[in-house]
């Protein structure tokens, strides 16, 4: 046993270790791991599959959008068979299910898909090896926090298959929408939802705290907090925001659960009537009171889910224009001011709820405030990329094609966050197609970014690049075809919630036109799964036939992961690693290459 | 290479990662308490004026037992002592006197928690009940003459349930007359008046219990949450105390970093209490 399992190790691995270790067996390696580099792993491989999860319901719900009331082709009898006839009859998507795909939709690919790419698995897997530490300060924590992430993914995909169906109340679970939705049965799909958050929420609370404790405690040997590569930075302040932001959905998560299957009324307000009978409760509770404590973690988590895509994307970027990031300190000192700022903006998503004009004025401020170390940061990597001679790889494309699309989501957001402006386009299109652009084209571009970037020191193979280009270029196309349009729709005044995508409001002054965009979405949407498919067959082809890598150090970059061995070892380093210089030192007038690696003592 | 500063502090920083990390996760309890006590403070002042019956104001109050709750404090902030006692012994390299420290702190710990569970059975047993007259009465019923007990939770009662079992009158031990601020009016008596009450009188009623009003959800929402959070502080301590103090032979700087941090978690433990009770019982 103990020869099978040390087979698979390279040589690195067993020359790493000056003292005899225990070999672990398959569980120990695979599934109970405590390195951080595999519990990395782990977590992109789950993250990814519930993205592509997420991407179906997704693609069901736009073709029902474009054609209300077709059975859905191909997975039609599909839906029928496992959700049930109550659900889906004849494949008809009806408009429980409907907004149920909604739901989940929104919470898996928020908290299953993204946010665990992004700090789960690019976070865990580089950030150890960026600071030259050999591995998390807490991995056992680490592994538990990868059980409770697993496990509240489980209870979600479980509540497809509960009596009534998973969470229907949007990912917001609004209350009192969130408490009345299925009286009969209290232990319904929202109920899952929100044992499912719990579970989510205790997992990103012990890895904030192990990973801010990592950063703190085990730089290696020089690496001062200014020479910290942008990417720990952005996972730090990330760190801080979940840590801070996410305890207090907890709390409201426990207040629904007990408002659920104890009767309380922390949400819910006296005469409540529902269905034409007064709901058998005490009343008494706020309505706002959700709202207020569901913003508090979910503005934040908007930060959250971009801040180490830009950190993603700041370290291809630098290492593709061969010179050194420009403002490197404001990038940082922004990434601080947006982590303290996105505290105090939560409620410029309650504008419509009638919490006071005075409230609303001050949120409004706030949110302007916070888009400038936004536009600073972007500001600085195009900047950077003036008089760089930019490589043109698949993971520079995809970098380079955030800056863009992230900028278009960031100025659609401004009207948004104008009282005024907000009123007209609250629950529009317009609000659908601002936020997708900064998750999708902007998160997304930056997580491909990043596998084609990290891949080789990953696998030790090379990506290839034909497929990796069509990628790109389809994506990009794909993705603005969907998104572009929803802006069009949103300014129209065609609402987010309706399962017939406004057919009802055909002929009552709604513009026809404006619906037929519907189908051009959808088959853009179809089109941009197609593109996905080079990516599959890419990755997993590449695992075990791509081009091997020649050096450690692939792309030439200067950051203290390219000095591990490939791929890096149980304890990262072959020898104590120390930083003698900052983590972007491309293109220096008079050294011997156009890269000084940060662990290169001349 | 090995994770460094596993115990031994990093000189930049002074500290070892267990510390760190022990500092950041009461920092994520402070944003979950803090978030119940907002979330407390946005329902009183919210809350409809008269929707509570008893004292002429929208938010019950004086429901809770200030003695009890007082005496539990006392509990709670013995047993903070206690904790740093035994860290110190430790330090001192006493670990005889560390353990019997350890164990009063443990015992605090659940004679705390014994006290709690009567005061919520206490209230699981008290009513609310409005009547047809627009008249309110509190206090513990006796329906068949037994007490509901809360371990029992078919014992407790609606009207419709005493309707489908045909009881047809309870008796109420009422409660003292209160005054605005829900505390005993001077003067009044403060024996137990027992009245009966017909059941067809009886508009609706309910125990003290989430349902009945948002106060109580709330009382019970945080006084649980923190039950919860002593027991899984008793439970480490305790294992440290036992099972775990094997590492003083072996290890015994870790050992007392582990005591150190499981203190820290302990002192937090006891400062939620400290805010709670002034909160809930007190104002």
């Amino acid at each position: 046993m103990q020869s099978t399992a040390s087979h698979a190790h390279t040589s690195a691995t067993d020359s790493s270790h000056g003292h005899a270790h225990h070999e672990p067996g398959f569980f120990g390696k695979y599934i109970f791991s405590t390195d951080h580099k595999v519990i990395g792993i782990q977590y992109g491989v789950s993250s990814l599959l519930f993205l592509l999860f997420g991407f179906f319901l997704m693609l069901v719900m736009r073709f029902q959008l474009a054609y209300p009331g077709r059975a859905v082709p191909l997975v039609g009898p599909l839906l029928e068979y496992v959700l049930g006839e109550d659900m889906a009859k004849g494949g008809i998507v009806g408009g429980d299910l409907y907004n149920s795909f909604g739901a989940m939709h929104g919470t898996i690919m928020v908290f299953l898909a993204i946010v665990p790419v992004l700090f789960g698995a690019f976070g865990n897997y580089v950030t150890p090896l960026q600071i030259g530490a050999p591995d998390m300060a807490f991995p056992r924590l680490n592994m538990a926090s990868f059980h409770c992430y697993f496990l509240g993914g489980v209870v979600m995909f479980a509540s497809f298959f509960t009596p009534g169906g998973a969470a229907r109340s949007g990912w917001t679970s609004y209350s009192p929408l969130a408490s009345v939705t299925d009286l009969a049965n209290r232990f319904d799909g929202q109920t899952y939802w929100l044992m499912g958050m719990v579970l989510l929420i205790t997992s990103s609370l012990l890895g904030s705290v192990n990973f801010i404790a990592t950063i703190i405690q085990l730089r290696c040997r020089g690496m001062s907090w200014m020479r910290m590569p942008f990417f720990v930075w952005a996972q730090f302040v990330t760190g801080f925001l979940l840590l801070l932001a996410f305890p207090p959905l907890e709390a409201a998560g426990l207040m629904q659960l007990m408002d659920n299957l104890f009767g309380s009324s922390f949400f819910l307000p006296q005469g409540l009537v529902v269905s034409g009978s007064p709901l058998p409760v005490s009343g008494g509770g706020s309505p706002l009171l959700w709202q207020h404590l569901f913003w508090f973690l979910g503005h934040p988590e908007v930060y959250v889910l971009i801040l180490p895509a830009i950190g993603i994307v700041a370290e291809v970027i630098a290492n593709n224009i061969r010179k050194p990031l420009w403002g490197y300190k404001s990038m940082v000192y922004a990434a601080m001011s947006i982590g303290f700022l996105s505290f105090i903006v939560w409620a410029h998503h309650m504008y419509l709820t009638g919490m006071g004009t005075k409230v609303a004025t001050f949120f409004q401020t706030t949110t302007m405030m916070i888009s400038i170390p936004s536009v600073i940061i972007l500001t600085a990597l195009f900047i950077s990329l003036w008089g760089g001679s930019i490589r043109f790889n698949s993971a520079s494309l995809f970098a380079l094609s955030f800056l863009p699309m992230f900028g278009i989501g960031g100025l659609t957001g401004l009207p948004l966050g104008f009282n005024a402006s907000d009123i007209f386009l609250h629950d529009s299109y317009y609000v659908i197609g601002h936020f997708h652009y900064v998750v999708a084209p902007g998160t997304m571009f930056a997580v491909f970014a990043g596998i084609y970037y990290w891949f080789p020191k990953i696998t030790g193979r090379h990506m290839n690049e034909v497929l990796g280009k069509i990628h790109w270029a389809g994506s990009l196309f794909f993705m603005n075809c969907v998104f572009a349009p929803m802006f069009i729709q949103g300014f129209k005044g065609m609402s987010r919630r309706m399962s017939d995508g406004g057919t009802t409001y055909f002929g009552q002054g709604i513009d026809p036109g404006v619906l037929k965009l519907n189908n051009m979405i959808l088959w853009s949407a179809v089109g941009l799964g197609i593109c996905q498919i080079p990516f599959i067959i890419n990755f997993f082809s590449s695992i075990f036939a791509g081009k091997r890598t020649t050096s450690d150090n692939p792309w030439q970059a200067t950051t203290l992961e390219w000095a591990t061995p490939t791929p890096p070892p149980h304890g990262n380093f072959l020898q104590e690693p120390v930083a003698y210089r900052g983590p972007y030192e491309y293109s220096v007038p008079g050294a011997k290459t156009d890269f000084t690696p940060q662990g290169d003592k001349n | 290479m090995e994770i460094p500063y596993t115990h031994t502090p990093r000189p930049d920083t002074g500290l070892y990662n267990a510390k760190v990390g022990i500092w950041l996760f009461l920092a994520s309890e402070i944003m979950l308490f803090g978030a119940l006590f907002s979330a407390y403070i946005l329902l009183r002042v919210s809350a409809p004026v008269g929707f509570w019956p008893d004292v002429a104001l929208a938010w019950p109050r004086g429901l809770l037992n200030i003695p009890i709750g007082t005496f539990n404090t006392a509990v709670l902030i013995t047993s903070s002592v206690t904790v740093v006692l035994a860290w110190a012994a430790l330090k001192m390299n006493n670990f005889a006197r560390f353990r019997v420290y350890m164990v009063i702190t443990v015992l605090c710990a659940f004679a705390f928690l014994g006290i709690k569970s009567f005061e919520y059975n206490d209230k699981f047993s008290h009513y609310v009940i409005r009547l047809q007259d627009g008249k309110a009465l509190t206090g513990h019923i006796e329906v068949d003459g037994k007490h509901p007990r809360f371990w029992n939770f078919s014992d407790q009662w609606s009207v419709a349930k005493l309707t489908e079992q045909k009881v047809a009158k309870i008796k109420v031990e009422v409660d003292p007359a209160r005054d605005i601020n829900g505390h005993p009016k001077k003067g009044a008596s403060h024996q137990h008046e027992v009245r009966e009450v017909a059941v067809s009188d009886i508009v609706s009623m309910g125990s003290y219990t989430p349902a009945t009003h948002p106060f109580f959800a709330v009382y019970f929402l945080i006084t649980a949450l923190h039950g919860l959070h002593v027991l899984g502080g008793a439970l480490v301590l305790g294992y440290f105390a036992f099972p775990g103090a094997k590492m003083w032979k072996s290890n015994p700087e870790q050992f007392i970093n582990r005591i150190e941090v499981g203190g820290l978690f302990w002192h937090f433990v006891d400062l939620v209490w400290i805010f709670l009770f002034p909160v809930v019982y007190l104002l």
